[in-house]
């Protein structure tokens, strides 16, 4: 088997395993990273349940790398987003909107999430569809998804000044 | 009589969902989270032909794979007497690989079972089969002439499975032809799918003790072990299924698929766990939903007064009767088809057909074939009001069942329980506010552009049901409940449904905290193990709450009764004493002399006097009938004349589902199920092209819509409670998605009716809608 | 699904992945954002028996003007440019283009040299490339050339890339002051292949009349297509109504799709009509032009 060695920093830990080079990224973050948050939906890179951010910043659908692409990167998913069980801003909001049923499409949603807000800590409802428009969800017609990161946006706003005048 | 309390307890509030702080985590645990200490995995060889014979299967070389163990044919699972499976309602069985032929493409052909998923998926690639291709029967008009026979192993060489009808005839036919107008319409409902975004998959495993431990995608995790039991042989006390979270189902994750069967065969010969996991293909190709080509006929008076109903259908099987329905309605409760409306007579007639297709005619968040019904009835609705030069909400006016009819005896044959049809659409007017959009689209006519109101005053038949007419394998269609309250007043609550995200562990906690007056945070919520929960039905066609709520409403009841028992001890009074009020049970005539249920859960176990220790207790509710929801959906359209696209500007739900526990999940059970109406509407549709390859296997052709192309939803509702359930809830789940398409679609003609378009079938793709338009404009033109 | 094994070569400079596609020959194959490539392999549609990986290059991504060009690095994300500012203010055409191709998710693996190198006959920046004149620089045995988009475009999934050569940039002209461009894209949901698209860049003289015009369509034939008819029809003209028609006429003409899912041929073609009619008029009134 072809088999190569790949070290990436998951979630701040690095995490280093051999693995095939088809290996998708998807299944080294589930298998060999042991996070089974970031799931798998599809086959076309339609779905982003998969959807991790690659380097702090950059949402990428994980079923659609190579893990040896990510080698030396660091990957995001989303069980680094509550650290002590503090729920993120977005993930409180999710809440509070009812923005999640079945919760499979969740952290996809919630990795774009985090992406969006810091590309654009503001967005209009347009902009808040356009930008997850790469995610699919079968459950909540997205409705309370947008206004989830509406909520979340206007307390991660509010937040940023106020730990500027500290 | 004790005044009511207006202040509920837990019911009808927002209560946020217990559930998602787990799923919100990425700590759900899904069946793809599940991994079994030494397992195999399992992948399946898929024909490409719709219609062939085998003449052999060669998998020498796929052995050859490295990590490669077994693979499986027909042959191995019919030496263990596991080649064929019954299907739901009894009357046909299906193959699990196939047995000599292929009857329709993605068939499953052979099982792969290797050391790594990739290995298994090579060892699949390696299989060779050699087909002997066969003449192809792609719909049921072809399979009606009987030509080319798809089932010689039945004992009747027809492709008609079965003829289905009710109502009366005669007496339709004679209003028929007494009628001022007859409009008549062929109305399309396509072949789709429900496409939860997690695919179904199972873990199999015979543990030390030779007991099969099946982890599965289940919404019926009983049903699929007394399934089991009857496939395989192997007892029921042998079997524990346990269907963990599910990453949404919307009725894909009712039918017991080959696949399982495979895994569960590999598990017992190769006696080590097997995982699959389908592929977004697999799970696209293994079942469907719809498929219906119906003729209706509607007789009217001059003055818009319905006189007569009349339908005809032909129903696409697919390669094996699959259907889930109810073992005595094949047709499902396609006898909804009468809709809101007071028809004097009503006829209708249904004749199904296999076709070199996928097999199933599985749900899509849809009763039993409601959505169909319900579709064509509110289109055919529109086409009248148009013939009659009606205003389609004065036509739905005058015929509506009214409010005094209830209980309203339907000619075919339904009992509907309550509505209040007028004030819901009233109530949906007002807010859309129709007059105004009349005469924005007055103007808008003037200026050539297009747009369309469109209405749906639909009526769904839901929570099956009643022992003496409903069963599924001759499993009466019940639902059990299980409530145990521990001594601190926290409990726990278990039910034979099975959520797959509709939030029953925050909503059952709320029905059993409002009749107990304890508090819903402290229930916990187990479903989907069989050897833990009551025997139920599961959760699809929306039978979650009127039977499974009903039970617990009833098991909490139970446990109130036993409750004053322990109360009356306590409070030294005699039990008659005492009546149930603002949540405590109060000495009548002291008010101050009072218990709580934290109290008595408490003594319960500590001081229950000569009563039974404990407070628990099982109940098995078998609903007198059938829940009845309805609801007034509005969409508001504007349709570009030269690409046909359709803009949704607004769409409004006013729906009707009796007593609501929780708003917020309510809401978002509708927003969910119009974004599936609208995708149906517009984009789903599992299409054959004429060679029988089927043309939506993946995602980028069975299309999903994103939050871009969704409409953002209107909702709202109007309460009018069920006569007989425990606490007066029908259903909401499926209702967006019965009642939304018919509005969409109804909006869209109406945008182009100047043009004199009458029809158009869904998917209302661009294409179709620019269609329309050419036809229509050269029409105009010659 | 699963792809089929591969051999994996990580390349960290340009000359070690020119070395490793020149000793594989047809077998090797360039991932970049792997964003078509990887779900042709994982339905094993597609299945190379080397993949050479160019994303660890650092001197291949840069998007910079330089010398007239817009440079565009081989493993340029699309994302990039859609969210650099400075493309939002002045390149109308590619900022338009960087919202609809794909999704937002795979534009950030996505790359639009790959895109361009795959051409797909739905392909978004080929039909982009076509309008605004760009070339491709192609590294080859015999050092680099410059290939104009025209020439590099050969027929669906192939490109004037030859056997273990690369492509390395994309070089799109900076557009004046007086240039504009609008992308109006037919797609059934966001991600979904165009059922139809145009691309349109139109550049005007100081007395009003049409200096330049870039008309492409795309998923309309076997590759993306100049209208070059409809180009030759306005250039000197004032903009009308009448003009406008008249060029958009043109598309249909040599527009040759193939029915499917998405729509029929008629559908498709006429769509080449409406969507060219649109662009020209979306970029005039971007000049300011209400014709």
């Amino acid at each position: 088997m072809n088999e190569i060695p790949v070290s990436i920093k998951i979630n701040g830990k690095q995490v280093t395993a051999s693995v095939e080079s088809r290996t998708l990224l998807v299944h080294f973050i589930r298998e060999q990273a042991e996070l089974t948050g970031t799931h798998v939906g599809c086959d076309s890179s339609s779905c982003g349940v998969c959807t991790v951010l690659l380097d702090g910043d950059k949402p990428v659908k994980s079923c659609t790398m190579f893990a040896v692409m990510a080698h030396g990167h660091e990957i995001t998913t989303v069980e680094s987003l509550a650290p002590g069980g503090v729920l993120h801003p977005l993930q409180q909001a999710f809440w509070d909107q009812h923005g999640l049923q079945c919760g499979y499409c969740t952290p996809g949603m919630l990795m774009t999430s985090v992406a969006l807000l810091k590309h654009n800590p503001n967005p209009t409802e347009h902009e808040i569809r356009e930008g997850l428009s790469g995610n699919l969800c079968r459950c909540t017609g997205y409705n309370n998804i947008v206004k989830s990161i509406q909520q979340a946006a206007g307390v991660m706003s509010q937040a940023i000044p106020a730990a500027a005048d500290d | 009589m004790t005044a009511p309390t207006t202040e509920k307890f837990a019911m009808g509030k927002s209560m946020k969902r217990k559930e998602d702080p787990r799923f919100l985590q990425g700590k759900g645990n899904y069946i793809d989270d599940i991994n079994l200490k030494g397992q195999l995995y399992m992948a399946l060889v898929h024909s490409p032909y719709p219609h062939a014979n085998i003449k052999g299967i060669d998998s020498s070389a796929a052995m050859k794979v490295e990590g490669a163990v077994a693979c499986v044919t027909s042959k191995e699972l019919n030496a263990y007497n596991v080649g064929w499976l019954p299907t739901f309602h009894g009357l046909d069985k299906q193959m699990v690989l196939a047995d000599g032929k292929v009857l329709y493409q993605y068939q499953e052909v052979a099982a792969c079972y290797a050391e790594t998923r990739e290995a298994a998926y090579d060892m699949a690639e390696l299989v060779e089969v050699d087909y002997e291709p066969l003449e192809v029967v792609n719909n049921p008009f072809k399979a009606m002439k009987d030509d080319v026979i798809l089932r010689p192993d039945r004992e009747n060489k027809t492709n008609h499975i079965y003829n289905w009808n009710v109502g009366d005839s005669s007496a339709t036919d004679a209003a028929l032809a007494a009628s001022d107008h007859v409009v008549k319409q062929h109305v399309v409902f396509p072949r789709c799918h429900a496409a939860p975004l997690e695919p179904c998959g199972c873990i199999a495993e015979f543990d030390t003790m030779g007991r099969l431990q099946f982890y599965v995608t289940s919404q019926a995790p009983h049903v699929y072990r007394t399934a089991l039991f009857l496939v395989l042989g192997i007892p029921e006390d042998k079997i524990h299924v346990i269907s963990p979270d599910l990453g949404g189902g919307f009725g894909n994750k009712v039918p017991v698929y080959p696949g399982y069967v495979c895994a569960i065969a590999g598990a017992l010969v190769l006696k080590r766990p097997v995982k699959w996991i389908e592929t977004r293909t697999e799970n696209l190709t293994s079942s469907f939903a719809r498929d219906y080509h119906m003729d209706i006929e509607i007789g009217a008076s001059n003055d818009g007064k319905l006189t007569a109903l009349k339908v005809n259908t032909v129903a696409d099987h697919g390669a094996f009767d699959a259907a889930a329905d109810p073992s005595k309605y094949p047709a499902g409760m396609f006898g909804i088809v009468s809709g809101s409306y007071d028809f004097p007579v009503a006829y209708a007639n249904l004749d199904a057909y296999f076709t070199n297709k996928q097999p199933g005619g599985v749900a899509y968040r849809c009763s039993f074939r409601v959505t169909e019904a319900s579709y064509l009835i509110e289109r055919a609705m529109d086409i009248v009001a148009d013939e009659l030069k009606m205003d389609p909400t004065e036509l739905r006016r005058k015929n509506f069942i009214r409010k005094d009819q209830f209980p309203y005896k339907s000619p075919l044959n339904f009992t509907y329980d309550s509505g209040d049809y007028e004030h819901t659409m009233d109530v949906a007017l007002e807010r859309i506010g129709y007059k105004q959009l009349l005469k924005e689209q007055a103007e808008k006519r003037a200026k050539g552009e297009l747009m369309g109101i469109g209405i749906s005053t639909f009526t769904e038949v839901t929570g099956a049901g009643p022992s003496k007419h409903f069963d599924i394998l001759g499993i009466k269609m019940f639902d059990g409940a299980e409530i145990r309250i521990h001594p601190s007043g926290a409990g726990i609550i278990r039910t034979g449904s099975k959520s797959q995200g509709q939030g029953h562990e925050t909503t059952w906690a709320q029905i059993v905290a409002e009749e107990l007056g304890l508090d819903p945070q402290n229930f916990l919520v187990e479903e989907g193990d069989t050897d833990t929960a009551p025997y139920g039905l599961g959760t699809y066609a929306s039978r979650s709450t009127p039977v499974a709520g009903g039970a617990l409403a009833l098991a909490a009841r139970k446990i109130r009764e036993k409750a004053r028992k322990i109360a009356a001890h306590v409070l030294e009074v005699d039990e008659r004493d005492l009546e149930w009020k603002d949540y405590k049970f109060e000495v009548m005539g002291a008010p101050g002399k009072s218990i709580t249920m934290k109290e008595i859960a408490f003594a319960a176990y500590t001081n229950p006097g000569d009563n039974e220790p404990g407070l628990e207790a099982t109940l098995y509710y078998d609903p007198p009938n059938m829940v009845f929801p309805h609801g007034t959906y509005v969409a508001v359209v504007d349709v570009d004349r030269e690409t046909g696209e359709t803009k949704v500007r607004r769409f409004l739900a006013i729906d009707d589902a009796g007593t609501i526990i929780n708003p917020m999940i309510v809401e978002g059970q509708v927003h969910g199920g119009l974004t599936e109406g609208f995708a149906i509407a517009f984009m789903q549709e599992i299409a054959y092209d004429e060679a029988g390859n089927n043309l939506a296997t993946n995602f980028t052709d069975y299309l999903v819509p994103t939050s871009l192309e969704s409409p953002s939803w209107e909702t709202g509702h109007t309460v009018t409670p069920s006569p007989h359930h425990p606490i007066g809830a029908k259903s909401v789940g499926e209702s967006p998605n019965v009642g939304s398409p018919a509005a969409f679609v109804n909006a869209v003609i109406d945008a182009l009716s100047p043009l004199g378009v009458r029809h158009i079938d869904m998917p209302l793709t661009r294409e179709k809608v620019w269609a329309a338009i050419r036809a229509a404009e050269g029409q105009a033109a010659d | 699904m699963f792809p089929a094994s591969f051999e994996y070569v990580r390349a960290h400079t340009t000359d070690e992945a020119f070395a490793a596609l020149q000793q594989h020959g047809f077998d090797g194959r360039v991932l970049a954002g792997g964003q078509s490539l990887i779900p042709a392999m994982r339905y094993r549609l597609a299945r190379p028996a080397v993949l050479v990986d160019i994303n660890p290059i650092k001197d291949l991504e840069f998007l910079k003007e330089e010398n007239g060009f817009l440079r565009i690095g081989a493993t340029t994300r699309d994302a990039a440019l859609e969210f650099a500012p400075w493309i939002l203010q002045r390149y109308s055409l590619i900022t338009a283009v960087s919202k609809v191709v794909a999704d937002p998710i795979v534009r950030h693996m996505g790359t639009v040299v790959g895109s361009v190198c795959h051409n797909d006959p739905a392909g978004d920046w080929t039909a982009t490339s076509l309008a605004s004149r760009a070339v491709m620089v192609v590294r080859g045995k015999n050092g680099l050339r410059e290939v104009p988009i025209d020439e590099f475009l050969v027929d669906s999934y192939t490109t004037a890339v030859e056997e273990g050569e690369m492509a390395l940039e994309l070089k799109i002209p900076i557009p004046d002051a007086h240039t504009q461009g609008s992308y109006q894209k037919i797609e059934r949901k966001v991600g979904d292949y165009a059922t139809c698209a145009a691309a349109v860049q139109i550049s005007l003289n100081a007395d009003g009349t049409i200096r330049q015009a870039g008309i492409a369509i795309t998923a309309a034939g076997p590759i993306a297509m100049r209208v070059a008819a409809a180009e030759a029809m306005l250039v000197g003209q004032k903009p009308s109504l009448e003009l406008i028609k008249a060029a958009a006429a043109e598309a249909p003409k040599i527009a040759s799709p193939n029915a499917d899912q998405r729509g029929s041929s008629e559908y498709k073609k006429d769509m080449t009509r409406v969507l060219v009619g649109r662009g020209i008029t979306e970029a005039l009134q971007r000049l300011g032009v209400n014709a």
